[in-house]
């Protein structure tokens, strides 16, 4: 039988296409690529901070290196990973359709990511951009004399497949249910990926307009930021962070997808509160767009803005801590299986309570003041997306590989990734808690010596991280060839998506589902 | 070993122990939490565990009271945290009334503090135990941050502005200051030392090895820059008189009403005719870029010593 994966064949089959499972399998590349891209630049960051001094390299080439892992990380991989691939591949599927509604404008998105990771690229290879990712102003626009509007420009043009991305999820979502597929059958992995859009689509023109108002004060000596030519500095950070924090929801927000479906799947039963976590999704999404200035509290902001963004950020842990206990309490009186997506969940659920609660900590005006511009935000922040946005996308795309594929990973050694990468994570981030309350600043080359011990125990964790990494990327390749044959359904799991072929075919059902049940109807499978 | 390890850091102001107070409440609460949620999943993942191959979970039912109870409990824990974070956050932004001001101009990649009584100092900060001080900042490019981890405070230091923060050292000793936001290539150099001294001991280090006092560099100024032509010791000038001047409320043209603190009086040197004293003609050269940043700080020491 023709799947999706031998439907048709060639490089042109494939650059062309218009079925969303192929464009997913085109940003999984491209995301992987950005990822150790990302990664190398994080390895050089570690190596450099094993020793106080700056002694591997000259402190702009550090700076450089943070930079571009920021950059690399955040726009290329975060933001795109879970709802370009994982979203991209399965929203059609979870909804019964055979397609996003718009399929050559995804294809367009793809190719629209691709036009500015190259940009960005390009401005690495050739000499890199040394401002950090969030490119304040005015350093970035009137003192670096790096590739600055280079690869500022790429994360432009990226930004553009993301508002593509998010308006396709969008329409496809209201208009291409299959028969009974009611907004609250709809599984919760689909309501994150739409609260997500809706982020998408209205945050990410913000950003666009700031980085054109950075490059035309950069290029043309437009006085928009820089005091000197009568700008507003701090004005950029308000602009930044409108975009820039609701992006940590776009970050995060697919991830609390991914791990509703891994906890349903993995328990056998509905997730604890559906209709509560889903709309903890939106709440989360509209919430988000009104706690940006909590980033500024030491930037000279009024005592009341900063009350006003204070509380308006402990508003929008709430739902956030109501999605893990919801959680929580889906495991209770479940059959729990301790599959390697399932690990993923758990450890998810972990490290991002921990990230959600140290979150707390900035958001509390009289700590933030101490601890922010130190690594307790970096650590905090690696907890969120790593802890988060990382374990929830690699738990998903170990749940989903075999219907992707058509093949199984390798259980053991899934289970030692897993595992090597949670304690390396750990081992990585947990001592830079301690590092920002002792007072060392993030973005620093060299620091005090009475900080090694800390930071050579992150370095060591990081080294532990990276070998972590490389054994998923080893067994999935591995897989494709001499995996087992993994079949509809390897997990027992409900949904459509298992009830089609592993892979599906092109249209991805042989004729329209017609839906009668709830997502999650474990209950409803042993009566039927 | 251990010593070499340190995971609290010192607390040398007023403000740390109501700082750490908080942290160490937060880290209980975080800890409890973090304890609760992980026990929660070990525990329901041994109890719960998958006996046989086809078991299905029981689905579980009307959540209601413990959605509400889940959603109400946090939220009213995170008000509380809320009020008193945002207690701690206001003893921060207040100065007290009788501060020692220093003055601070940041500029890739040093930090240039200035005492009233004349002495400079690079990357150093000498000031008394005991009494309240306040460091008026300002800087000459991109934007930097003044942290003393030591005091638990911290505020950015923005280029065409003045910002402040404030602190009071409660005991003597050697501190770690810190540039916290990124700044360009030497970031990680711009840092320097706090020293805390006795009352007197400053006073002696005061006295020592210094020219004249910050105020009579702005009156030297003042004189090149030929602003006495205009502002005159009485309401006989083209400018407005400058005694008194500084803490007053100043009528502009356009109705409204400013109080002539340092920013004021910074912003009507560089730019005078952006917020114009009411009765004056717009006559007053724009001094942008005619006088460095530390200039504008001695000018705005003398005005404010300038007193009938």
């Amino acid at each position: 039988m023709k799947d999706y994966l031998n439907a048709t064949y060639g490089l042109k089959s494939w650059l062309l296409t218009r079925d969303h499972k192929r464009i997913a399998l085109l940003y999984l590349a491209s995301v992987t690529l950005f990822f150790f891209v990302g990664g190398a630049f994080a390895v050089m960051v570690r190596l450099e901070l094993a020793t106080p001094p700056a002694d591997l390299m000259q402190p702009e080439t550090y700076n450089k290196m943070f930079t571009m892992h920021g950059v690399a990380m955040v726009f290329f991989f975060l933001i795109p990973a879970i709802p370009a691939v994982l979203g991209n591949w399965l929203i059609p599927v979870m909804i019964g359709a055979r397609d996003l509604a718009f399929p050559k404008l995804n294809l367009a998105s793809w190719y629209i990511f691709m036009l500015g990771g190259l940009f960005t690229l390009w401005a690495m290879v050739t000499g890199g951009v040394d401002t950090g990712w969030t490119f304040y102003t005015p350093y970035s626009s009137a003192f670096s004399n790096t590739h600055v509007v280079t690869a500022a420009l790429g994360i432009f043009i990226a930004g553009f497949a993301s508002i593509l991305t998010g308006l396709n999820f969008i329409v496809t979502i209201h208009r291409m249910r299959a028969p009974g597929m009611t907004w609250f059958r709809l599984p919760l992995f689909v309501w994150s990926h739409y609260a997500t859009s809706l982020i998408m689509v209205l945050g990410t023109p913000v950003i666009a307009i700031t980085i054109l108002l950075v490059a035309a004060e950069r290029a043309f000596g437009l006085g928009l930021f820089d005091p000197a030519r009568g700008g507003d500095p701090v004005l950029f950070q308000h602009l930044f962070w409108f975009y820039s924090h609701p992006a940590v929801y776009i970050m995060v927000l697919p991830a609390m997808g991914v791990v509703s479906e891994l906890v349903a799947a993995f328990s056998r039963k509905p997730v604890f509160g559906y209709a509560f976590v889903a709309f903890a999704s939106l709440a989360i999404a509209v919430i988000g767009f009104l706690v940006w200035g909590h980033h500024m509290f030491v930037s000279s902001q009024s005592v009341y803005a900063a009350m006003i963004f204070s509380v308006l950020s402990f508003l929008v842990a709430v739902p956030s801590a109501v999605k893990v206990f919801n959680w929580t309490a889906t495991l209770y009186r479940g059959s729990i299986s301790y599959d390697t997506p399932m690990l993923y969940a758990f450890g998810f659920i972990g490290l991002f309570t921990i990230g959600g609660l140290t979150g707390l900590f900035l958001a509390t005006l009289g700590i933030d003041v101490h601890v922010t511009d130190t690594y307790f935000i970096v650590a905090h922040f690696h907890y969120i997306m790593f802890g988060g946005t990382i374990m929830g996308y690699l738990g998903g795309l170990h749940y989903w590989w075999p219907k992707m594929t058509g093949r199984l990973y390798p259980e053991g050694w899934a289970k030692l990734g897993a595992l090597t990468i949670f304690l390396g994570f750990n081992l990585t981030f947990f001592p830079q808690f301690v590092l920002g309350y002792l007072g060392m600043p993030r973005r620093y080359a060299a620091y005090p010596e009475e900080f090694q011990v800390l930071n050579v125990m992150s370095s060591a964790g990081a080294t532990i991280l990276g070998a972590g990494y490389l054994i998923p990327m080893i067994y999935f390749i591995w897989s494709l060839r001499y995996g087992r044959i993994a079949g509809p359904n390897p997990w027992g799991a409900v949904g459509l998506e298992w009830t089609t072929p592993s892979p599906p075919p092109t249209d991805n059902f042989e004729k329209t589902p017609i839906v009668t049940q709830p997502a999650y109807a474990y209950h409803l499978l042993e009566r039927a | 070993m251990l010593s070499e390890l340190p995971l609290f850091p010192v607390g040398a102001s007023t403000i740390a122990p109501q700082v750490d107070a908080l942290y160490l409440f937060m880290v209980g609460l975080a800890l409890f939490f973090s304890v609760l949620i992980a026990g929660l999943i070990v525990y329901f993942a041994i109890r719960y565990r998958r006996r046989a191959p086809d078991e299905i979970g029981v689905a579980a039912t009307g959540g209601l009271i413990l959605e509400t109870a889940w959603s109400v409990i946090p939220l009213v824990i995170v008000l509380f945290i809320f009020v008193w974070g945002a207690a701690v956050f206001f003893a921060m932004a207040r100065p007290p009334a009788d501060t020692l001001t220093i003055y601070v101009v940041g500029k890739q990649w040093m930090w240039k503090f200035q005492h009233a009584a004349g002495q400079q100092e690079i990357n150093e900060l000498h000031v008394p135990v005991g009494r309240p001080v306040k460091i008026l900042m300002t800087s000459q490019d991109v934007i930097h941050d003044l942290f003393v981890p030591a005091f638990r405070v911290k505020a950015d230091v923005l280029p065409g502005r003045y910002t402040t923060l404030w602190f009071e050292a409660t005991r003597t000793g050697q501190y770690r200051l810190f540039c916290a936001e990124y700044c360009g290539t030497k970031h990680s150099g711009m840092t320097g030392w706090v020293y805390v001294m006795e009352p007197h001991e400053y006073q002696a280090w005061l006295a020592g090895g210094v020219t004249g006092s910050l105020a009579s560099s702005g009156e030297k100024l003042f004189q090149d820059l030929a602003c006495n032509t205009c502002h005159l010791p009485d309401t006989q000038g083209r400018g407005p008189m400058l005694h008194n001047l500084f803490g007053s409320t100043v009528l502009l043209a356009t109705g409204e009403k400013v109080v002539a603190d340092e920013s004021y009086l910074r912003e009507s040197i560089l730019t005078p005719r952006a917020r114009l004293t009411a009765g004056f003609e717009p006559l007053m050269p724009t001094f942008q870029g005619l006088v460095s940043e530390e200039d504008v700080l001695q000018l705005v020491e003398y005005i404010k010593t300038l007193k009938k």
